[in-house]
């Protein structure tokens, strides 16, 4: 009996002696944490996308109340709701970020590019980005394994089985830009998404030579620079026979859709022409010219019926510039 | 008991169709595609334009560098153009096009089928000779091969292994060099030892060619220091670090150099073009690639000259078979499937295999049952089913902890692997990387 009260006491003794030692030496070892971290953290969206390019949103939290100025961080999943609502905790104004979302510059369709021969290898693009140079006559569009599809956490993403070419969810996309980080041949860019998600930009990362390019491809950039010269605001440059629309000078006034002889450059949730003119006589090229200036708001005009319109046309214009 | 390497190795079918069709000269190509970059290393510099007149052994691209290998003109006739042409694997390279118009050779090649025994260039002579004529090796790895000869300061050669282990099923185009060159071969073994200022060669042959080790023993006899060592047919035997085990029973070091434990290995081709290049004047611009194929009528061995579309050597060889589903450039163990029939052949070449459909089939990949098969093959002792599983997650510090840089990517474990999972494809994806944080680093 004695025994038994004895241990119970020594037991107790040791217990409470190792919580006075774990206390004291958890107080001389206690990292500080800012209360906010956890408080950032509460309001980002909690995807862990790594958008932002910090590892996961509790990364990018610290980051954020570590900085002084947090103009620059963006939470692509979050938009500017989540950057605003995060200033307040913080006492930053917050600017925000024009919205991006991805694109597939490769318009490459098993029709518009036929196989020449067939990859019956490992199912991963970058695996058989360095074997080989895709089955097609174009080594530089998509390779159609759905490496992107794989690493999109969004469900944003689809193979379309009939072209072959990943296709994006603009609802449901982002732009936390892991498809961008997965493709091995760059296919895949941000891009603003514009007023009304209007955007215009060359489907084709071809960098071949005409002859070659339009060989392998019927869509493809030949590099022939029509759209350079037609374009009113220097937009778009030409390099190694690949055009590229620069979307901080876009004014969407598509002029380069309808002179590129190859289709490669394209124009999304734009309302339907009047008039499609027939190939590319110049007439036709003339007519749009016409009203360049008014171009935005006439195209604006028909489809802006419900109430955010007054929004909506500032933030176009706040993107134009 | 014949000896081989000590760990891991597989023994595929062998299928050596070809090892009785003597080497047949392949007629000149009407246009000859000649790809500026022929070897591992920077890619050579041309300095001829179009326009230009060529003779054969004109060199026509400049090495670019000490890893780097000029490139001669294995045609006569005008330079058509210089552009970007689709290789092998369908990537777009610089090439030299040229339209042939007759076969004048430069002058100082010597064309005549003399054996000339006698060596009278020093070291310094041989090895720049050797970089001069563009030699590279000619197992398949396209090592220059004056980088070889020239041994680091601090370090000694004790032996020259010569690899005529043919490991690849289906080639035989090292087999037939020996049976019809052994003569020469020997000389330029020779030319090699005097270079390395080694006393010992060793002549690695597998014994599913006997006949070429009868020959070479007996024409040994006539050289000093040279020997040839039978060993037991296994893959992959013609990896250097396997050879090497195998012959001398030395174990490189992870990560390092033959030289290390001072062998330097030379392929049984590239001691021939050794041979030419410093007795008959003569630089790389041909050598002998077999052509087979179970359903190919004529599974043969040609002499070709660099340029020469694949397309010839196929009709030379009775025809693309009907059935064939792949073409693949190189052995089938690590050969790379061809995009195309008119890219060139390449000092690379070393054979053209051609596969019916019903073998080339790729069954779907499983899941790992850890089944160890692919840990026992594996020649370099690695842990393939590990491999794949971080290059896949990529975790490219743990790859590199385990070692993926020694994979010599001969494919054993994709070969025997139950679950029929693509194991080199992820590793080589891996390996890749790998290499280039590496490089960063430095």
């Amino acid at each position: 009996m004695n025994i038994i009260v004895i241990t119970i006491l020594a037991l107790c003794a040791i217990g409470v002696a190792a919580a006075i030692i774990l206390y004291f030496v958890a107080q001389k070892f206690k990292v500080y944490e800012d209360p906010r971290i956890d408080e950032v953290e509460e309001a980002l969206p909690a995807a862990n996308c790594g958008g932002c390019g910090y590892p996961g949103c509790r990364g990018f939290a610290e980051a954020l109340v570590k900085a002084d100025d947090i103009s620059n961080f963006n939470c692509p999943v979050g938009g500017a709701a989540v950057m605003s609502h995060v200033g307040g905790i913080l006492g930053h104004d917050v600017k925000a970020a024009d919205p991006t979302v991805a694109v597939i510059r490769c318009n490459g369709t098993c029709d518009n590019r036929p196989k020449t021969n067939i990859y019956d290898g490992a199912t991963s693009c970058t695996i058989a980005a360095s074997l080989y140079s895709g089955d097609t006559g174009c080594q530089h569009g998509c390779l159609g394994l759905g490496e992107c599809v794989d690493a999109c956490n969004f469900d944003a993403m689809y193979m379309d089985k009939e072209t072959g070419l990943p296709v994006i969810i603009e609802d449901k996309c982002v732009s936390c830009g892991a498809c961008v980080k997965a493709c091995p041949n760059s296919i895949i860019e941000l891009r603003k998404k514009g007023p009304k998600s209007r955007r215009i930009f060359v489907s084709c990362v071809n960098k071949d030579k005409g002859g070659v390019a339009k060989k392998a491809c019927s869509v493809a950039c030949i590099g022939c620079g029509k759209c350079v010269k037609e374009c009113p605001f220097d937009a778009i440059t030409l390099e190694n026979n690949l055009a590229y629309i620069d979307y901080n000078k876009c004014k969407l006034c598509r002029k380069c859709v309808i002179v590129c002889p190859t289709n490669a450059i394209h124009e999304l949730n734009f309302p339907p022409r009047k008039e499609k003119p027939a190939t590319k006589p110049t007439a036709a090229t003339v007519k749009p010219v016409a009203a360049p200036k008014a171009e935005a708001k006439t195209e604006e005009a028909p489809k802006a019926k419900p109430e955010p319109k007054a929004k909506e046309a500032k933030d176009g214009t706040s993107d134009n510039k | 008991m014949l000896k081989t390497f000590s760990i891991g190795g597989i023994h595929p079918e062998e299928n050596k169709l070809s090892a009785q069709s003597a080497i047949q000269e392949l007629p000149i190509p009407k246009i000859a595609t000649i790809p500026i970059a022929q070897h591992i290393g920077a890619p050579a510099k041309a300095i001829v334009k179009k326009g230009d007149e060529v003779k054969v052994g004109q060199v026509i691209a400049q090495s670019s560098g000490f890893v780097s290998a000029n490139i001669h003109s294995s045609v006569s006739g005008t330079v058509f153009k210089v552009d970007d042409v689709m290789d092998a694997t369908g990537f777009r390279r610089t090439s030299i096009i040229i339209k042939v118009d007759g076969d004048e050779w430069l002058e100082h090649i010597d064309r005549s089928e003399d054996l000339v025994t006698e060596i009278t260039q020093t070291k310094e002579e041989i090895i720049k000779r050797v970089g001069d004529a563009g030699i590279v090796g000619l197992g398949g790895a396209t090592f220059p091969a004056h980088v070889k000869l020239s041994v680091p300061p601090g370090k000694t050669a004790e032996v020259l292994v010569i690899n005529a282990v043919e490991c690849e099923p289906y080639l035989t185009s090292d087999h037939r060099v020996m049976l019809e060159k052994a003569d020469e071969i020997m000389v330029g073994i020779e030319i090699l030892m005097k270079a390395l200022e080694v006393k010992k060669a060793i002549i690695g042959i597998e014994n599913n060619k006997p006949d070429a080790i009868a020959h070479m023993t007996q024409v040994a006899t006539k050289y000093s220091g040279i020997e040839v060592c039978p060993l037991k047919t296994q893959y992959p035997q013609g990896g250097e670090k396997q050879l090497i085990s195998a012959t001398m029973k030395r174990e490189v070091p992870s990560g390092a150099l033959p030289i290390e434990v001072g062998a330097v290995v030379q392929n049984v081709g590239t001691a021939f073009a050794v041979y030419e290049a410093i007795q008959k004047n003569k630089p790389l611009f041909e050598r002998v690639a077999t052509i087979t194929g179970k359903s190919l009528k004529n599974p043969s061995n040609w002499k070709f000259r660099v340029g020469t579309p694949v397309s010839d050597i196929i009709e030379a060889a009775g025809g693309l078979p009907e059935d064939t589903a792949k073409i693949v450039g190189g052995g089938p163990m690590m050969g790379k499937a061809l995009v195309s029939v008119d890219v060139p052949l390449t000092k690379g070449s070393s054979g053209l295999l051609l596969l019916a459909e019903e073998e080339t089939a790729r069954k779907a990949t499983k899941a790992c049952i850890r089944c160890g098969k692919c840990v026992s093959v594996c020649p370099m002792g690695l842990e393939p089913y590990l491999l794949m599983v971080l290059a896949d997650k990529k975790e490219y510090e743990r790859l590199e902890n385990d070692a993926v840089m020694d994979c010599i990517e001969c494919g054993s474990c994709s070969f025997t692997c139950p679950a029929t999972r693509p194991l080199l494809d992820y590793i080589r994806l891996g390996k890749g990387k790998v290499g280039q944080i590496m490089r960063a680093r430095k």
